[in-house]
């Protein structure tokens, strides 16, 4: 088996610490706030629970990157 | 500690001045050539796949050093099942967009979902899941360095000893799966016939049991666990 930080695998057991919406919720949001962070604009503000999400569902993390990367490639 | 869920967390309702006006021009166009009744509708469909495909493609060209084993023309086919699922679950929920983003950025998410929750499926294609709990073994993956040996040790232990006490049976064989051994998350829905969101709203639960008895044994984490 590939050998992990210990500390990586806490990571994936405890997942973040605060409140977090869900993979649904997290989908539904995902496009609104992929826009507002390439505005520059307060997306965790918008949109509370979503980065502490992302931060513990691989997946979704994910998807938000390849949006995020797809989305700041349009004019 | 307080006790958490899910569903505790809902999105703010933004005030209007804080965002683009609802609905930009280019996605009014979109809206109006994609109703059924449109004079271009077919021609919106076809402009429409092409955008869901380039998605597709996208998260392909990202994601294919996962699939070392697949020739060109298979991602090529997976990109565009990928689209062409994409652009059903678009055209079905096309009342719900409400133009709080652009309309390519809200029709790109499902192009990248299909994509890649294919794409892990193609990854794990054949793949046995360990889904026996009392196989697991914490300390299996762990390379513990020297200094954080006694601390992260203690903590390993009181998680192990969480997951054996505190958990169902189903939250263990979800948390190990996902969390230890690396089961992406639709792969395991599709085996266990469950959703990404039921499996993460489990996932959640055990990650929160294992908190609070981490707590209830005065272990802090936050300093372990901060991202270097």
């Amino acid at each position: 088996m590939e050998q992990r930080d210990p500390t990586t695998i806490l990571r994936g057991l405890l997942g973040p610490a605060g409140p977090e919406v869900g993979c649904d919720t997290c989908f539904e949001e995902l496009d609104r706030f992929v826009e507002l962070e390439l505005a520059g604009k307060d997306a965790d503000a918008a949109i509370p629970g979503l980065r502490a999400h992302l931060a513990g569902c691989p997946a979704c993390r994910e998807e938000h990157e390849s949006l995020l990367a797809l989305a700041s490639e349009q004019p | 500690m307080s006790t958490v869920t899910l569903r505790d967390v809902k999105p703010l309702e933004a005030p209007a001045s804080a965002e683009q006006p609802l609905v930009d021009e280019e996605s009014r166009a979109w809206l109006r050539d994609l109703r059924p009744d449109a004079p271009a509708r077919d021609d919106a469909i076809e402009r429409l796949h092409a955008l869901l495909l380039r998605g597709a493609r996208f998260e392909v060209a990202r994601r294919r050093a996962t699939l070392p084993h697949l020739r060109g023309d298979e991602l090529a086919d997976l990109a565009m099942e990928a689209a062409d699922d994409a652009l059903m679950s678009v055209l079905r929920r096309l009342d719900d967009f409400q133009g709080r983003s652009r309309f390519s950025t809200w029709a790109y998410k499902f192009a990248l979902l299909e994509a890649a929750v294919k794409l892990r499926k193609r990854a794990w294609q054949g793949r046995e899941i360990p889904l026996e709990p009392e196989t697991w073994n914490l300390f299996a993956s762990a390379r513990l360095a020297p200094d954080d040996q006694v601390e992260v040790s203690a903590v390993l232990d009181a998680v192990r000893e969480g997951i054996a006490d505190e958990l169902t049976p189903h939250q263990r064989r979800v948390l190990i799966a996902l969390a230890i051994d690396g089961v992406p998350i639709d792969v395991l829905a599709e085996r266990l016939g469950s959703t990404r969101g039921a499996l993460y709203k489990t996932l959640h639960d055990a990650r929160r049991k294992l908190r609070a008895h981490l707590d209830e044994r005065g272990l802090t984490l936050e300093h372990l666990l901060e991202e270097s």
